[in-house]
């Protein structure tokens, strides 16, 4: 900042010369990124929420890593082998990699974080362990999963969110939820975790013990807290933050500082999760109830407009239950386009007679609550009486868990295969009351539930694929939820740290490979 | 004596009054809907009944309402404030990390209103029928009526984004790493936009009751009296005009003093200042029961220490309050 001006300029001039030669990384230099909002702790594992994810992506590792097409990389493991049955998955660990303490990583570490600790601790792994039959360490390289039946996404459930690998030295036998190693995370991760000072910053510092040669280039990422949006845009407008991450500013806001100078935007680094934004349709009572109210929902509402309009045109309308990033889409199903009068001949066949129902916008800022009204417009041109009721977070939560709603808005994560991320939304085993993200809308149908069953043990793929083919079929037709968007999560950045997104789950462990071009 | 008396009765309120703050806030905040395990929950983007349950045991909301308010008072006796659900860290540590920041500010913008607003009122009330006092009070009624968060962000904008002279959050420069004077530099540069932004509105209140209370007191026989024995005029403005009106702004000081610890929600957050206000606001929104009966707690009882406080200023300032006190 107190740089010398001609320091500055020639600098400025460097920059502009090495352009040409950007494929020759720089080492060091520290990047200046948010995270919004705080995260409550950065054990992954014992906290898998997004603004943990993000940081301590960088701190912990999985086995795997996943391309932007979702293909596993290695990572922790080097290489596996699946058996020709599909049930017995060998994965060769990574040799010479050290936690942070400098306790060496082993297959042991592996069994434990999966068998015991994730066992315990986290509800999406659990999901996946429940067709693992048992986890074995061959040797201190090698270990070996074996299924209870072939499961088609097992090879994608092995990201850091996931099945993060903790250090069994410092957590075996302990209350690992009061562990003294909680307030400073230690994995194998690119990073370490150096301070964190509570509302302001955490700072993650480079692991010059790192396994893998010459990473990572920076000498540390400092994830800002700003917990004003505006104030968020004006830290990237005024040059102290390098790399916003999705969700950071609003929408509205994006257009603008994406057209900066040495400003650069990204779409990539999503396809992992692959964010899909739906509308709770209760299908308990009420109009929503009726299969041809909810098809007219899908007529009355005009997507693209939301996508142009709110989204900055990022994004994808979706085709029904199946985004485009997950597998196994059918692309034969015929679109709900934005068709007014097909939704009023919908709404007079059922004889629907004006009963009011309400809509519950996601209270996660401007740009939702602008949707909710978008939405709520196009309803009432078609002749649905809909009101607004808006709540904070806590508020939203408890009226999804007790099924008290009409129509509200939500959006889930896919993880790459339907098996792992939209199964859920519509299994009738499903259905408990008291959470808001499992089958909140009620949705029972038993073919639905054999075929989404079915389909995730079929094996091989193309198995998978004709069952899911008829599953969505199926879906499209009784629109148990609304599909609004697979929403777009820009992240944007100065255009001199290279090499930012380089995998699926972008900035969450984006900083590894990046370096600054300065 | 007399002031031993006085505050050893008005601590002794104090607790009273504090014991029942912490139950009728207890009762408050379980008729907020939500519960703090489905938010927790819900921001891991999947979670099943298994998580939800160990959750809510581990805070103890599976037990009754009786219970968990028997543990809580209990607890508060023993000046224990609990574990902040969200973050695993015992309130207590958590509202004193916060403490200085908030204190620092709202201590800043509280002098800073105070002294500007009352040096700009007395200059208004000199300068009654000319044309500066006329700006003076229009100007203190333009930030009076001006939203606060539009203030900040436009300061923000112009200082920061525009002319870059200081430095748009943070209470100071994240990776700088100053020490000593550097850091107290560097603090107080990052503190100029906020406390500003602060102190306006009040320092736009003390201005106009500065005035109107002076004015009002220049009226008054004895001030015709000291004029009638010759004194020099502005010993008169000084010494009884506003002395004697000095009086409604201690009980308004005294209000914002009380409002240090809560009162700074938006700016701590516009400013990203690590303090109380946001604290409390994030344990509000992610329904984090202990953190915020916590915080509620050091405010309530900071509005106590400053109510007795403004008595005993205002049996210093006029000393006929203490004999009907005592």
């Amino acid at each position: 900042m107190k740089k010398p001006l001609a320091l500055a300029i020639s600098a400025a001039a460097l920059a502009f010369t090495s352009a040409a030669l950007a494929d020759d990384p720089k080492e060091g230099g520290v990047v200046n990124t948010i995270i919004q909002p705080e995260p409550p702790g950065l054990v992954l594992g014992m906290v898998q929420n997004a603004p943990t994810r993000t940081v301590a992506g960088n701190i912990y590792e999985g086995l795997l890593r996943y391309t932007t097409d979702l293909e596993p990389m290695p990572q922790l493991a080097e290489s596996w082998d699946v058996s020709d049955d599909g049930r017995t998955y060998t994965f060769h660990l990574r040799e010479g990699v050290t936690w942070h303490d400098g306790e060496p990583f082993t297959a042991d570490d592996v069994v434990f974080s999966a068998d015991v600790f994730h066992r315990e601790l986290n509800p999406s792994a659990r999901a996946v362990l429940q067709h693992v039959e048992s986890i074995e360490a061959t040797d201190d390289h090698t270990v070996v999963f074996t299924l209870k039946q072939p499961f088609g996404p097992f090879l994608l459930s092995f990201e850091a969110g996931t099945f993060t690998m903790v250090p069994e030295h410092l957590y075996a036998g302990t209350d690992f939820r009061n562990n003294e190693h909680n307030d400073h995370p230690i994995g194998t991760g690119p990073f370490k975790f150096d301070n964190w000072e509570r509302g302001t910053v955490i700072e993650l510092v480079k692991n010059e013990e790192y396994y893998e040669d010459g990473l990572p280039y920076l000498d540390g990422v400092n994830w800002h807290v700003i917990p004003d949006g505006a104030s968020r845009a004006v830290a990237f407008e005024n040059g102290t933050i390098d790399v916003l991450p999705s969700g950071t500013v609003e929408n509205f806001d994006i257009p603008r500082l994406a057209e900066m100078d040495n400003v650069c935007m990204t779409e990539e680094g999503h396809e992992y999760f692959s964010p899909f934004a739906m509308l709770w349709m209760n299908n308990r009572e009420g109009p929503t109830a009726d299969k041809r109210f909810r098809q007219a929902v899908m007529y009355a509402m005009d997507r693209e407009f939301a996508k142009n309009v709110l989204w900055n045109g990022l994004g994808n309308v979706p085709l029904s239950a199946f985004g485009s990033n997950a597998r196994f889409q059918n692309d034969d199903l015929e679109p709900y386009d934005y068709n007014p009068d097909r939704a009023r001949e919908l709404l007079d066949e059922m004889g629907y007679d004006g009963e009011e129902i309400t809509i519950l916008p996601l209270p996660y800022g401007e740009t939702w609550t602008r949707w909710a009204e978008a939405v709520q417009q196009n309803l009432r041109e078609v002749g649905i009486n809909v009101e607004t009721q808006a709540t904070d977070v806590g508020g939203w939560n408890q009226r999804l868990g007790d099924w008290d709603y009409d129509l509200a808005f939500t959006y889930l994560y896919q993880y790459g295969d339907p098996a792992l991320g939209i199964s859920r939304t519509y299994l009738s085993d499903n259905i408990a009351k008291g959470s808001p993200w499992n089958n909140v809308e009620g949705y029972e149908n038993e073919r639905v539930d054999e075929l989404f069953n079915e389909a995730a043990t079929a094996f091989p793929d193309a198995e998978r694929e004709k069952l899911y083919g008829e599953v969505q079929e199926i879906l499209h037709e009784d629109v148990p939820v609304g599909w609004l968007m697979e929403l777009g999560f820009p992240t944007l950045y100065r255009c001199d740290v290279q090499n930012l997104v380089t995998s699926g789950v972008g900035v969450n462990d984006g900083f590894k490979d990046a370096w600054l071009d300065r | 004596m007399v002031y031993a008396r006085l505050i050893a009765m008005r601590l002794f309120k104090a607790v009273i009054v504090l014991f029942l703050i912490v139950i009728f806030n207890f009762l408050l905040i379980q008729m907020a809907p939500g519960d703090p395990a489905a938010i927790l929950a819900g921001q891991a983007g999947a979670a099943d009944q298994e998580f939800l349950n160990q959750l809510r045991e581990r805070f103890g909301l599976d037990q009754p309402m009786y219970v968990q308010l028997w543990r809580y008072v209990s607890g508060i006796a023993m000046l224990d404030f609990g574990y902040s659900y969200r973050l695993g860290v015992p309130v207590f540590d958590l509202i004193m990390d916060r403490l200085p920041a908030t204190l620092l500010l709202t201590g800043t913008a509280f002098v800073l209103s105070l002294v500007l607003g009352i040096v700009a009122g007395s200059m208004a009330a000199a300068r009654v029928k000319k044309p500066s006092g006329s700006i003076i009070m229009a100007l203190a009624l333009v930030f009076y009526a001006t939203p606060l968060f539009w203030v900040a962000l436009m300061s923000v904008v112009v200082f920061s984004v525009y002319l870059g002279w200081l430095p748009a959050y943070g209470l100071y420069t994240v990776g700088a790493d100053h020490t000593g004077f550097a850091l107290m530099l560097d603090v107080a540069q990052h503190l100029v936009l906020p406390a500003t932004t602060l102190a306006l509105f009040f320092m736009a209140i003390y201005t106009r009751m500065t005035r109107t209370s002076m004015l009002d007191a220049a009226q008054q026989d004895y001030v015709k009296t000291a004029r009638a024995k010759g004194l020099k005029p502005s010993i008169i403005q000084r010494r009884h005009v506003l002395r004697n009106a000095l009086l409604p702004i201690i009980t308004l000081a005294g209000l914002q003093a009380g409002q240090m610890v809560g009162g700074a929600i938006l700016t701590e957050t516009v400013f990203a200042w690590p303090g109380i206000g946001r604290l409390m606001f994030e344990a509000l929104e992610q329904r984090d029961y202990n953190l915020l009966l916590g915080i509620f707690f050091f405010s309530a009882a900071l509005v106590i220490v400053f109510n007795i406080i403004t008595d005993l200023v205002y049996s210093l300032a006029d000393p006929r309050i203490k004999k009907g006190a005592a």
